[in-house]
């Protein structure tokens, strides 16, 4: 198989701080990874080391086949990244954002492919309008485009959805997996367990360690988590009683529903008993959810550091 | 890394950029044209090194005719403007404190009779020396006075008490600016104050907004070289530089009247090495710099200095040595040297050579920090 991404042992600390921690993540061509993890897990971190913008204190590598310590110029060319925060041009109009783009990368015919850009995106008829004036949706979706203008053999996405509305978040997603059925590999962070859902493989990143990685339903498998949900009236008043009992792990709510999860079925049954014969409360076994996994890994990881 | 080379296209990408963000930031392009023409006309009206009609306050005591000889001598000198006549020392004190007058002159009591009996009383001037350099010009007018002043008064049987004249003439040519007149020196100085403050601040910001705005990050991330972006950004400033000193020059020729006995293609080639030097130290202080705040200061920090200890208004001459050697580095120094040389004297290329080469000297050191600080990762 061939990778588009194949690093190993990158490291890189600030001062004393390791923000990331010898991790190895290989990406075949053609797949979207998601990248998942608490704020400051060096998520951020690692793409920059993969484009270049920082330089790996260890790790060795390749990324389109290039050595990603020595030739990240080569990665540059053929690689789109998009930043945390939108950081195009906010004073250029979306169309100058476009053509210094295609100017940047020395793109051919490049009035037609930025007029074909924008009639894609639908904003032909506002191309002169200022980029800093677009809302944050439209922003999105012009910075993707502008990072895909060279047609990039690998997408790198730094939370590329954070503060959007789930109908625009919907839609990148979707123009994402056009972009993956096109040949691109895409590594994307995220924080939303959704987003996480549509990747081929995800990789649980936690103070710069790789706590879990696989497709998402193994990664759920793998934990050994069991988890009951409880609903009903009393259920939000249950929850600060449950919590640090034997057997359970930990108590989370997901809307109105409690998730009751912890590795002994014996003790967690047990730990819920009392509360069995309660006719206000709805106590059933679940299949955990992937944000199950995530919590009981951010906590793991937070204990294991403490 | 092979390939990737300065190109002429990534550099243009960034110049374009620049171009249109430049035209779209109204505010500061007004400030580029705005500034130069504002500190002109206030700096080159105001500062006068030469001030005359100085509030004066007298204390006559004696109503005798050569006092008012002397006084009225005092009064057509143009150095000084009697604004009061009084009989209390005690009112002179309070105008010298308040700072209402400038100099309080006291004519003794007497003062015609004794005089005339050859008793030689003393004429006393009281100056707000606070300033030292506001009066020294009325002060030493005044010695002048004191020779002619009672000229036509010393006659007949008197004139053996006018003064003598010094068995030797003193002969004084003022050389390049006979008039004394400030505006030769200060107009000329203004352009190359004016070149450091804008060319500095403009470049210093240029990066540091990258930065600032995280769009540094996206420029990084492209194939865009340090090099690329650094001419790419100091370009649209050369222009401007080169604008602001026409527009400084055609002032100085045509309100000013300053003269141009030089060179202009001289002076336009300096200039240029000149600006180079100064988006130079504008470019490194925008690679130190984590906000466009520290650029500002840093300019500031560079920029005082510049007008301190360039020899702009204060005599070069006149500083310690360690002061000169400290604006001996200072590419204003130079340049000032030189501006006033071609435009004042009508200085060639041979007299300006010396000014210029330490400008080089300075415009590789700045280069050289500036390309070595500039770093390819956000690390």
């Amino acid at each position: 198989m061939d990778y588009a991404i194949n690093v190993k042992g990158l490291t890189k600390r600030f001062g004393k701080k390791t923000a990331v921690n010898n991790i190895a993540i290989a990406v075949p061509e053609g797949q979207v990874w998601g990248f998942l993890g608490p704020n400051g897990s060096g998520k951020t971190t690692t793409i920059r080391m993969l484009c270049g913008l920082l330089k790996a204190d260890s790790g060795e590598g390749t990324c389109l086949g290039y050595d990603f310590r020595s030739q990240s110029e080569e990665i540059k060319r053929e690689t789109g990244y998009m930043t945390q925060k939108f950081s195009f041009w906010e004073d250029l109009s979306i169309r100058e954002n476009l053509e210094f783009v295609a100017r940047v990368y020395g793109l051919p015919n490049k009035k037609k492919l930025v007029d074909a850009t924008l009639e894609k995106l639908g904003l032909t008829s506002r191309q002169r309008q200022l980029a800093g004036e677009l809302s944050g949706g439209w922003k999105q979706r012009m910075a993707l485009a502008a990072c895909t203008l060279h047609s990039p053999k690998l997408l790198l996405l730094d939370e590329p959805t954070a503060g959007v509305d789930p109908k625009a978040r919907r839609d990148f997603w979707n123009e994402i997996h056009r972009l993956s059925d096109d040949g691109i590999t895409v590594l994307v962070s995220t924080h939303y367990m959704d987003e996480a859902e549509r990747c081929d493989q995800i990789v649980f990143i936690s103070y710069g360690d790789i706590v879990a990685q696989g497709p998402v339903a193994k990664i759920i498998a793998d934990s050994g988590l069991i988890t009951f949900t409880i609903e009903g009236d009393g259920a939000r008043e249950l929850a600060e009683t449950l919590r640090g009992q034997p057997g359970i792990e930990f108590v989370a709510f997901f809307g109105a529903m409690l998730h009751v999860s912890g590795y002994d079925r014996a003790a967690l049954e047990r730990a819920l008993l009392p509360y069995r014969s309660d006719p206000t409360l709805a106590i059933k076994e679940t299949a955990p959810s992937l944000e199950d996994v995530f919590i009981q890994l951010q906590d793991q990881a937070a204990r294991g550091n403490s | 890394m092979t390939g990737y080379r300065f190109t002429i296209h990534r550099f243009m990408a960034v110049l374009r950029k620049e171009m249109v963000q430049m035209r779209r930031d109204r505010m500061t392009l007004g400030l580029l044209i705005g500034i130069p023409v504002m500190q002109l006309f206030i700096f080159g009206y105001a500062i006068n090194m030469v001030p005359r009609h100085l509030a004066t306050v007298v204390n006559v005591a004696d109503p005798g005719p050569l006092a008012n000889s002397m006084i009225a001598a005092i009064n057509n000198s143009s150095y000084f403007d009697i604004i009061k006549a009084t009989n209390s020392p005690a009112v002179t004190r309070t105008m010298l404190a308040q700072g209402k007058a400038s100099f309080a002159i006291t004519i003794p009591p007497n003062f015609s009779r004794d005089i005339v009996r050859g008793a030689r009383p003393d004429l006393v001037i009281e100056a707000d020396a606070t300033d030292p350099a506001a009066g020294s010009y009325a002060l030493a007018a005044m010695n002048g006075l004191a020779t002619t002043a009672l000229r036509d008064d010393l006659v007949g049987p008197l004139a053996a008490l006018a003064p003598k004249s010094a068995p030797f003439n003193v002969v004084v040519h003022n050389l390049y600016n006979p008039e004394n007149i400030t505006q030769y020196n200060i107009v000329p100085g203004l352009l190359g104050v004016i070149l450091t403050l804008t060319m500095v601040l403009a470049t210093a910001i240029a990066l540091t907004r990258e930065r600032e705005r995280g769009t540094y990050e996206n420029l990084l991330a492209m194939p865009t070289r340090p090099v690329e972006i650094m001419v790419g950004k100091i370009t649209p400033n050369i222009f401007v530089g080169a604008f602001q000193a026409t527009l400084i020059l055609v002032l100085a020729r045509y309100v000013f009247d300053v003269p141009f006995i030089g060179s202009l293609a001289l002076l336009g080639i300096t200039s240029t090495v000149f600006i180079t030097a100064l988006l130079g130290v504008g470019y490194t202080i925008s690679t130190v710099a984590r906000n466009q705040m520290q650029a500002m200061q840093m300019t500031f920090f560079f920029l005082l200095p510049s007008i301190m200890l360039s020899g702009f208004i204060f005599p070069f001459r006149g500083m310690p040595g360690w002061a000169q050697a400290i604006g001996e580095v200072l590419p204003i120094t130079h340049f000032l040297r030189i501006v006033r040389g071609i435009l004042l004297k009508g200085n060639g290329a041979l007299e300006v050579w010396p000014e210029v080469w330490p400008m080089i000297l300075f415009l590789f050191a700045a280069g050289t920090v500036a390309v070595l600080r500039f770093r390819r990762t956000l690390d």
